[in-house]
Formats: structure tokens, C-alpha cells, sequence
């Protein structure tokens, strides 16, 4: 049994959202360093505001100033702060309801010490040097004794924010399966090898981890030529972020010989109009030096000049 | 209606790592297997499969296609999905059985909860506008609904760490169990908090692991099982994502889900409670009555594999009913911060 590879994963995306009428109001007057909540048709008043009516479920209409101070509700304490929360020093977690409020909002309070949390505290808003409109324009927020001033309002934006960017950043530790480890450590020695399913006799590959056919994991190796013959493409013509070839060039569905199952790789070395179904092509690889655990080893596929594949030989391919 | 019974259940060992995909492939072979044995049928028998898993959790796109493979679905099977605890795939799959869709049907669950940094990534189940800009750790948000009861005096610390002794003793007999030994509560309330004013073991573990439950109609749960678990309620309710605008001492949508699936008189219960506060809050909301046996698995204080633990607690509940060891059992499922989403199926014999 091989050991499976794992490797150090990184995904990162922005969400990008509309905010709608009632959170644009919100994020807008953030901007001006000024907090609203939603009047509900019961008289409360919700901080952060609802975008309906919680007793009638109707938009909501009204939005009032809260605020700035409020009373903690109840807390937790972050010891070791995690990547994007609002301090990077230890930090309590809190539920506060804002002054004129009637619900809670959660957010940090960088009170220096767990000993310095308590249930009904009173806090203020810490508010960023230059706020855009988004719940972090307070940054979080800080112990309050007696009377607060409150901090100047902030000129804001010429105009309302509609929108909001969300960065997201994740990272995992990525396990191949036992199979795809053998078929990537065989790469790094320039042969493919696929798997035998033990039960209907396919060959897959890459190895799958288990026959599709039959749920039972592909145990017997068999090592593969790096030739084969085309089952279907497409002219990629779109560029992207990332791509690795200049448009236009083919993205293609390759049967190596011997094997059950299509794999995709790039073949180049002629023109896009020149492939077509049944073409037979051969691995290039790129220098031994640089090979590794990875598919990338094989550069592209090119035309062999051998024959055209009969269309049968590939037709339960398609 | 269609009388819709559950017929089999395995899980995989519930472990802090596994070496394997996030795609579950290696751990869901075993316990198919496991399962089909356990029943006498072929996969060719399964009428409608359905799988709860998340791709955040996974870290890559489209996880529960390459955990179809596990299934062998070719030629090809009627399959589903939910982005949710295997508990709503085996909603999703009950509806199937009972509109005749499907005489058997098979839901499953997995999660590696070990491949990423599971208390930032279930920040991305909150309001992304308002909340998870800010990155909450999920302990500490179970840690501020702790609070809450214990300032209003609904729990104390010393009754939350009494809950981790139970699920501990409990869990010895349970070989799939990743925490169980004897403890005391003086021991554990002697240790450190983690996220004030909870300690370790007032959360589950971080868990990898996968579930399958089987269900099948009428005669045939007959066939396949000397004493099916017959399926008597099963509902699930929603309360609001604005964590400060409800009650968190109090689980309105597992009080109506209890309600309504009748909850109040079972046997024994296993409770989806991630946090030793929420399993006395379930108790309170689900009007469990004082002689109901909790969690004899353990419950998800013993293990907690994320989209599956749920699913786990319904197999291990008809799993009582199957082995004659209760007459009236209750599986539950939450999902999202808090208990903010409630499953209760309650299962019997006849």
C-alpha cells in the first residue's frame, strides 16, 4: 500500500454580492460612522436591521439611528485569534444590543483580558480611520465606562454603497487517494500506469479509488503506453486566468492504448484544424529534470502520423 | 401513506485524521459494503440514493461527484445531493420512498473534517454579509449561547461537564467512538476553558467519518429486517440565521420539529448536540421524558463527523429499535450555529 501524497492547499475567491435596499442603508451609514436597525411592525427595533418584517415579513420600510454605545448580552473569549477576525491580538466574542436596539449584533471586544468581560458592560464602537461601507468599518469594539463622546462622524461616500467584496481564503491539507499517489509517483519516473478493476476487468486512468462500474477499489497495476487515440476535443478559443497556451489550441479526450477510459490533455504540435476524432497521438514529455508527482510531466500530446483509429475501436468511448 | 421503515445502518470509525480524499471514497466502500451485507441487497437494489457532504468542508468542487464512484454508478442510479448533514439526504430519500418513487433508498454522509481549519470554515455558513466578514469561530459562538444559560441559570458547568461524563461512559460501548473512558466531573471541571466559558469537553471533537442509513417500504423492510425501525415522524424546522435576534437558551424549531414528529414519549433519544449546553437545551425543547436513555452511543460528544454525525444518530437510534433494545427511539439532527436548524425522526418497532 503506498503511503497517499498530500500537499498544502490554498483556495481563495471573492464573493461579490448585492446588498439590497435595506443592508445598502446600513453599509452606507456605516460609512458615516452612524449604525441603524430596522423599525418592526411590533415597535422593536433590529440591529444589524432585518430585510423583513420578523412578525409580518414585509420589507421593511423604516430605518433608525442606534448607538453608538451598548451593553453586552453575553461573551466568549478567542485566545489565539484566527486568520481575517477582526483583531490579531486575544479578543472577547459579544452579543451587544445597542443603545435604542432590541436585538443583539455580534461582534469583537478588544477589552486586553478575559478578566475584563462581563456580562452587561458597556461598550463603544472603535471605528475604522476610513470606513466603506461594510461591517468592519467598526472595527470592534471597546470597554465604555459612564458617558461615551461620541467620535465624529465621518463624511462618508459621495454615493450609497450598493455592493460588498467579500474575501474569501481557506487552506487545507489535500490527500490524493492511495491509487492517484501510485499513478503521480509513477509519473515522476516517466511511465503512466492505470488500474485494473478486479471485478469487470476495465483499466482506469488515472486510478480512480473505485470501479465505477462496480464500487470495489482498483487494486492491479498495469503500466500504459503514453500513446493513443483521440475520442473527442474541443478548440479552446477563450482566454482565462491561468492558461498555460495561447488560444486557439485543443483540449482533448485521449484513449491511451490498452486503457477503458478517456484522460484530457492539450495536444499541439499542428494545427487545431488538423485534429479530429480517431487521430493517433503520442506523449511528449517535458525533460526528466523536471519531472514530478504531477500529469504536468507530459507537456501535450502530437499527432504519431499513424492512421486514423477506425471509428469503432473508440465509438463506446463517446 | 406508505409505511417506510429504516433497515440498515453503518459508520465508519470515527477518527480525529484518515489519510484518505476529502471525496470520502475510502471511508464510504467499507460501510456500503457493510451495509448491503447487513441487508442482503445488491446495489442493484437501491432505488434512489442520496448523499449529504460540503464542498467548503472538502476543499475542492463537486466532492460528492467523485463520492458517487463509491456507489458504482454505472449504468447510471437515480442519485442526489444535499449541501447538509446526511440526516436531510435520508428526508430527501424518505419523500422518495413514501411518493413510490423508490421501494429502497440509501442516504449517506461524510466529512473530513481534519483536511481544513474547521472552526473558520464553518464561518461560511453565517450571514455573509454581516457576520462572516468577521471570521467567528464556531466554538465561540456555541461558547456565547453557553453563557446565556448559565447566566440565567438554565444549566450550569457542573451539570455541561456531567453530559461529557455520560457520552464518555457511553461511548465505551461503542467501537466506532472516537472519545469515550471514565471520567469525573470534578476531573473535567478542574481543566482549562478553551473559549470562556467552555472546556474541551464541552465540544465534539473534531471528526473524520461517513454514515449510510437504509430505508425500504412496506413488505419489503419485512424482507430485508426481522424488526425494522418503522419511520412514525420525521420534520425538520428552521429558526433565524440573525444569531442576536433569538433566544439561543431556547430551540424553537426543535421544539416544533419534536412536536410534530411526537417526541415526548421514546425510549431513548440520540441527540445531535455538538456542545454539552445544546444536549441539555434538546432535552428541554424535544419534552424528552425523565426515563429517556440519551445518546447510548455516545452521541456527537463521542465523535462528530461533520454531515454525517447527524445521520449517525438516526442509524444508531433504529439501531436500538433493530436489536429489540427499545421500543420507541428518537434520532436528531442539527445544522448551522446554535441550533439553529433541527431534524427529529422518530422511529419504532412493531
Amino acid at each position: 500500500m503506498t503511503t497517499p501524497l498530500s500537499a498544502p492547499l490554498e483556495i481563495s475567491f471573492d464573493y461579490t454580492r448585492s446588498l439590497g435596499p435595506v443592508l445598502s442603508k446600513f453599509m452606507t451609514a456605516l460609512a458615516e460612522r452612524r449604525i441603524l436597525g430596522s423599525l418592526a411592525s411590533d415597535g422593536r427595533v433590529c440591529v444589524p436591521p432585518a430585510e423583513f418584517d420578523p412578525v409580518s415579513f414585509a420589507p421593511t420600510q423604516e430605518l433608525v439611528q442606534v448607538g453608538p454605545s451598548g451593553t453586552v448580552l453575553t461573551w466568549s473569549w478567542q485566545p489565539e485569534p484566527r486568520e481575517g477576525q477582526p483583531l490579531d491580538r486575544p479578543f472577547g466574542w459579544a452579543l451587544i444590543k445597542l443603545d435604542g436596539a432590541d436585538t443583539a449584533m455580534l461582534h469583537a471586544v478588544d477589552s486586553g483580558s478575559a478578566s475584563r468581560m462581563s456580562t452587561g458592560m458597556r461598550v463603544r464602537p472603535r471605528w475604522s480611520e476610513s470606513p466603506s461601507g461594510r461591517i468592519t468599518d467598526i472595527i470592534c469594539f471597546e470597554p465604555a465606562a459612564g458617558e461615551v463622546e461620541a467620535q465624529p462622524a465621518a463624511a462618508g461616500k459621495a454615493s450609497a454603497t450598493t455592493m460588498i467584496t467579500t474575501p474569501v481564503r481557506l487552506h487545507y491539507q489535500h490527500s490524493a487517494s492511495a491509487e492517484e499517489s501510485r499513478y503521480l509517483l509513477a509519473l515522476r519516473q516517466g511511465k503512466i500506469i492505470g488500474q485494473r478493476c478486479p471485478a469487470c476487468g476495465k483499466v482506469y486512468v488515472p486510478p480512480r479509488g473505485a470501479c465505477p462500474v462496480d464500487g470495489v477499489p482498483t487494486t492491479t497495476d498495469v503500466e500504459l503506453p503514453d500513446r493513443g487515440t483521440v475520442t473527442t476535443f474541443c478548440v479552446v478559443n477563450v482566454p482565462f486566468q491561468g492558461q498555460r497556451v495561447e488560444p486557439p489550441y485543443v483540449a482533448a479526450a485521449i484513449l491511451l492504448d490498452g486503457a477503458d477510459i478517456a484522460f484530457q490533455h492539450l495536444i499541439l504540435g499542428c494545427e487545431p484544424s488538423a485534429v479530429r476524432m480517431g487521430m493517433r497521438v503520442r506523449a511528449v514529455w517535458k525533460p526528466p529534470e523536471q519531472w514530478g508527482t504531477t500529469s504536468e510531466n507530459i507537456d501535450h500530446f502530437e499527432p504519431t502520423g499513424e492512421p486514423d483509429a477506425p471509428y469503432d475501436s473508440y465509438a463506446h468511448q463517446l | 401513506m406508505t409505511d417506510v421503515a429504516v433497515v440498515g445502518f453503518a459508520e465508519a470509525p470515527n477518527v480525529r485524521r484518515t489519510g484518505g480524499t476529502t471525496n470520502g471514497v475510502e471511508m464510504l466502500v467499507p460501510i456500503f459494503r457493510q451495509v448491503l451485507d447487513q441487508t442482503g441487497l445488491t446495489r442493484a437494489d437501491i432505488g434512489f440514493w442520496c448523499s449529504g457532504s460540503s464542498d467548503y468542508l472538502a476543499g475542492r468542487a463537486f466532492s460528492f461527484v467523485s463520492a458517487v464512484d463509491a456507489i458504482g454508478a454505472f449504468p447510471p442510479v437515480m442519485e442526489s445531493h444535499v449541501e447538509m448533514d446526511g440526516a436531510w439526504a435520508l428526508y430527501e430519500a424518505w419523500v422518495k420512498v413514501l411518493t413510490g418513487e423508490a421501494d429502497v433508498a440509501l442516504a449517506y454522509g461524510f466529512g473530513k473534517s481534519s483536511a481544513g481549519d474547521l472552526r473558520r470554515v464553518l464561518a461560511l455558513q453565517l450571514d455573509p454579509y454581516l457576520l462572516a466578514p468577521l471570521w467567528p469561530d464556531s466554538v465561540a459562538i456555541a461558547a456565547l449561547q453557553a453563557r446565556l444559560g448559565l447566566d440565567k441559570g438554565i444549566w450550569t458547568e457542573r451539570g455541561m461537564a456531567e453530559v461529557a461524563v455520560r457520552s464518555r461512559a457511553a461511548a465505551r460501548s461503542n467501537p466506532n467512538a472516537q472519545l469515550s473512558g471514565t471520567v469525573t466531573a470534578d476531573e473535567l471541571l478542574a481543566r482549562p476553558v478553551i473559549a470562556d466559558p467552555l472546556r474541551a469537553h464541552d465540544c465534539a471533537p473534531i471528526t473524520d467519518g461517513a454514515a449510510v442509513v437504509v430505508i425500504a417500504a412496506g413488505d419489503r423492510a419485512r424482507e430485508l429486517c426481522r424488526r425494522p425501525a418503522w419511520i412514525t415522524g420525521f420534520e425538520h424546522r428552521i429558526d433565524s440565521g440573525a444569531l442576536g435576534a433569538r433566544d439561543l437558551t431556547a430551540a424553537p424549531s426543535a421544539a416544533a420539529a419534536g412536536a410534530a414528529a411526537r417526541a415526548a414519549t421514546v425510549d431513548i433519544a440520540e441527540l445531535h448536540a455538538p456542545f454539552t449546553h445544546q444536549e441539555l437545551l434538546l432535552r428541554d425543547a424535544l419534552e424528552l421524558p425523565d426515563s429517556a436513555r440519551i445518546s447510548p452511543s455516545g452521541g456527537a460528544l463521542a465523535g462528530n463527523p461533520m454531515f454525517a454525525a447527524g445521520l449517525a444518530r438516526i442509524g444508531h437510534a433504529a439501531r436500538q429499535i433493530m436489536t429489540a433494545s427499545a421500543g420507541r427511539a428518537l434520532g436528531h439532527a442539527t445544522s448551522g450555529p446554535a441550533l439553529q436548524q433541527n431534524l427529529v425522526c422518530v422511529l419504532e418497532a412493531r
